[in-house]
């Protein structure tokens, strides 16, 4: 079994230089041009769109560093959940609008963007120059030691020595859920129980002036019952995970 | 990263393992095309004998051709593009659909290991390390082939399809990771060779099977069942369809060929995760006959399909028989039954794999939570429903 798997290492390793390099070049392409297509796009769907396909390339690359699980993990949050739930909201309130790119919302915002862009390049470059980042190796510190899968590995890190930072993520998390639906729940408070106590109070007055022109007001707050939970229920799902993914 | 599971790989890759890889997705690319037109043609005879009417009956013996008619009519079609429409992304939106249907069936296990040309490889597309993650990842792509067909529309219907239907995607799609999970836990790899692998051993008595539908006690499978069917759109979970509400869903505003597209990728998601789940649950191959020879080969794609099959009847019969689910019963039955029920037996299962005193300990505690939220919903519903006012009777109009 290890003679045969050493044998496999080399002839991988020897093939291993152009396809790596070949598929290194293919994503580079794919995550520049998301990049480059989520500041250009003038509509907030495109731009979501381009995003995916930059977070594809990224998984492509987890792929070729041989990190399967970030890969997946990558593809089934950020491409599967996180923007679907952009798309959502964006579709929900309707800003799918196009919109001139060219506007500054913010006075001197653009040269800024600029700067520090060009700061955090420089900062990448000077840490690539510290460490052996560039010289083409499939991983920074070897390949992660000892049997056993990706998962495996990840696991044992995760539930050992990260274990404190893990949980602590945790609660942000529940933190993040629990502060939306109280938002969610006060809001609707609020919106509902006026119209429904206005009709306890006074159920039968207005139907016995005009039979015709009453009876829409005791059905409207029961459809809008079933209605309004819609939004209430489906924000706990929608809210809290878009508020961490803008925290990390 | 090639020398994952399959054998096929493990003396390198030259031209005829390429061959081989070629072949096989060819094959079951094929394989797939035709048993969506079969699919299809069985569903509509099935549900017309179940409601009593004949069904189709025109195109080939006992109408098998009807389906492959519909497709050549469709393809022939113009394919019509709405002034309101968003260019690209309408066009784009089929092939998003279509094509994580069938690259999910690609880590299916379909038999066991066979000898082609000197290369021994197992009947099964591809074994990628992450396994049966490779399923979730594609159902979450999936979600955008619905959403953004529904948006790019440019149209009311198409778009109340597909935010409905990508907010019930999203929702089940963590129904249906916690449940396969379960299966994960007790097989111990994301591997679906090794879930197979972990099943096909004798199970009590040496009659009953050792499957993972029994091992893990009904639950996970019950739970993924229903995510699956809600993940695919099937019926009663069609609501991004719903014809009574929504004319056709986030597919209204398509004709020709990208709906077909759409036809397409339902159906196919349909054999897809009955497929996945005959290998999660149902044993894969595995079956009882001889490991050797030809028949030892072929016998275990016969129990796949023999098992599949079945599935597939399940599923035609859930269509004919249930009626669709209202938005927010859906909605209550994902949130508030499914995940916590399926993380709950989660906790179970975890407790009894450590120990049997621990997976009693967690079993009674999360007995006692269940009873505790079910009464904290009861309370709930209790104080919203006495101030609700009861449902207004139809008055006669004058």
């Amino acid at each position: 079994m290890t003679p045969a798997l050493s044998i496999t290492a080399t002839a991988i390793l020897a093939v291993a230089t152009k396809v790596d390099i070949a598929v290194f070049a293919a994503c580079v392409v794919i995550v520049l041009c998301g990049a480059i297509g989520v500041v250009v796009s003038r509509n907030p769907v495109h731009a979501a769109l381009f995003l995916v396909l930059t977070l594809f390339g990224m998984a492509v690359l987890f792929v070729a560093q041989e990190a399967h699980f970030l890969a997946a993990v990558q593809v089934i949050v950020y491409a599967g959940a996180i923007v679907v739930l952009f798309l959502f909201v964006i579709m929900l309130l309707g800003v799918d609008r196009e919109e001139n790119v060219m506007a500054e919302p913010l006075r001197g915002q653009r040269p800024l963007a600029f700067l520090l862009g060009a700061i955090a390049l420089a900062e990448i470059f000077l840490l690539a120059q510290g460490t052996q980042w560039a010289t083409g190796a499939t991983q920074v510190a070897g390949p992660a030691g000892g049997p056993g899968s990706n998962v495996e590995k990840l696991a044992r890190v995760i539930f050992t020595r990260y274990l404190l930072a893990f949980e602590v993520t945790s609660v942000l998390l529940v933190i993040a859920v629990v502060g939306a639906v109280v938002l969610a729940r006060r809001y609707e408070t609020t919106a509902t129980e006026s119209p429904a106590a206005a009709q306890v109070e006074e159920p039968q007055s207005p139907r016995s002036e005009a039979p015709l022109s009453a009876a829409p007001p005791p059905a409207a707050p029961d459809e809008s019952h079933p209605d309004e939970s819609h939004p209430d229920e489906s924000q706990p799902a929608g809210e809290p995970d878009a508020a961490p993914s803008g925290a990390r | 990263m090639l020398a994952a599971g399959d054998p096929l790989f493990a003396d390198g890759v030259d031209l005829t393992v390429v061959l081989i890889v070629i072949a096989k997705t060819v094959v079951v690319f094929g394989a797939m095309l035709v048993s969506v037109l079969l699919l299809i043609w069985f569903e509509r005879k099935l549900v017309a004998d179940m409601q009593a009417r004949i069904g189709p009956n025109r195109a080939g013996k006992f109408g098998v051709l009807q389906t492959l008619a519909d497709g050549i009519k469709l393809f022939f079609k113009e394919d019509f593009l709405p002034t309101q429409a968003d260019r690209r992304v309408y066009r784009l939106a089929p092939y998003l659909a279509t094509v994580p249907a069938f690259l999910s069936f690609a880590i299916v296990p379909i038999g066991g290991t066979v000898t082609i040309a000197g290369h021994q490889t197992r009947l099964q597309l591809a074994d990628p390390p992450v396994g049966i993650l490779f399923l979730l990842a594609m159902s979450s792509i999936a979600v955008y082939g619905v959403m953004l067909a529904g948006w790019s529309s440019g149209s009311k219907y198409p778009l109340l399809g597909a935010v409905r239907g990508s907010a019930q995607m999203v929702s089940y799609e963590a129904a249906l990771g916690l449940s396969t999970v379960a299966v994960v836990l007790v097989t111990g790899s994301l591997l679906t060779s090794d879930i197979v692998a972990g099943q096909s051993g004798e199970g009590l008595f040496g009659i009953i099977p050792n499957w993972n539908v029994l091992r893990l006690g009904f639950i996970p499978f019950v739970v993924f069942f229903i995510a699956g069917t809600a993940e695919s759109n099937r019926p009663p979970f069609d609501l991004v369809e719903a014809e009574q509400e929504l004319v056709g869903g986030f597919h209204t505003e398509y004709s020709a060929l990208r709906f077909a597209l759409f036809f397409l990728a339902e159906f196919m998601n349909t054999i897809t995760i009955s497929a996945i789940m005959v290998t999660l649950f149902l044993g894969g191959p595995s079956g009882p006959g001889p490991d050797s020879g030809l028949i030892g080969a072929l016998l275990p794609v016969f129990w796949f399909l023999l098992k599949v099959f079945a599935m597939l009847c399940v599923f035609v019969w859930l269509r004919a028989t249930l009626p669709r689910f209202r938005y927010d019963r859906l909605m209550d039955l994902g949130w508030k039954k499914l995940i916590p029920l399926s993380l709950a037996w989660l906790l179970i299962q975890a407790a009894f794999l450590v120990d049997v005193k621990w997976g009693i300990v967690v079993f009674t505690g999360a007995a006692v939570m269940g009873v505790l939220l079910w009464r904290a919903m009861e309370v709930g519903h209790g104080a919203t429903e006495h101030e609700a006012p009861a449902p207004p009777k139809f008055q006669e109009v004058r």
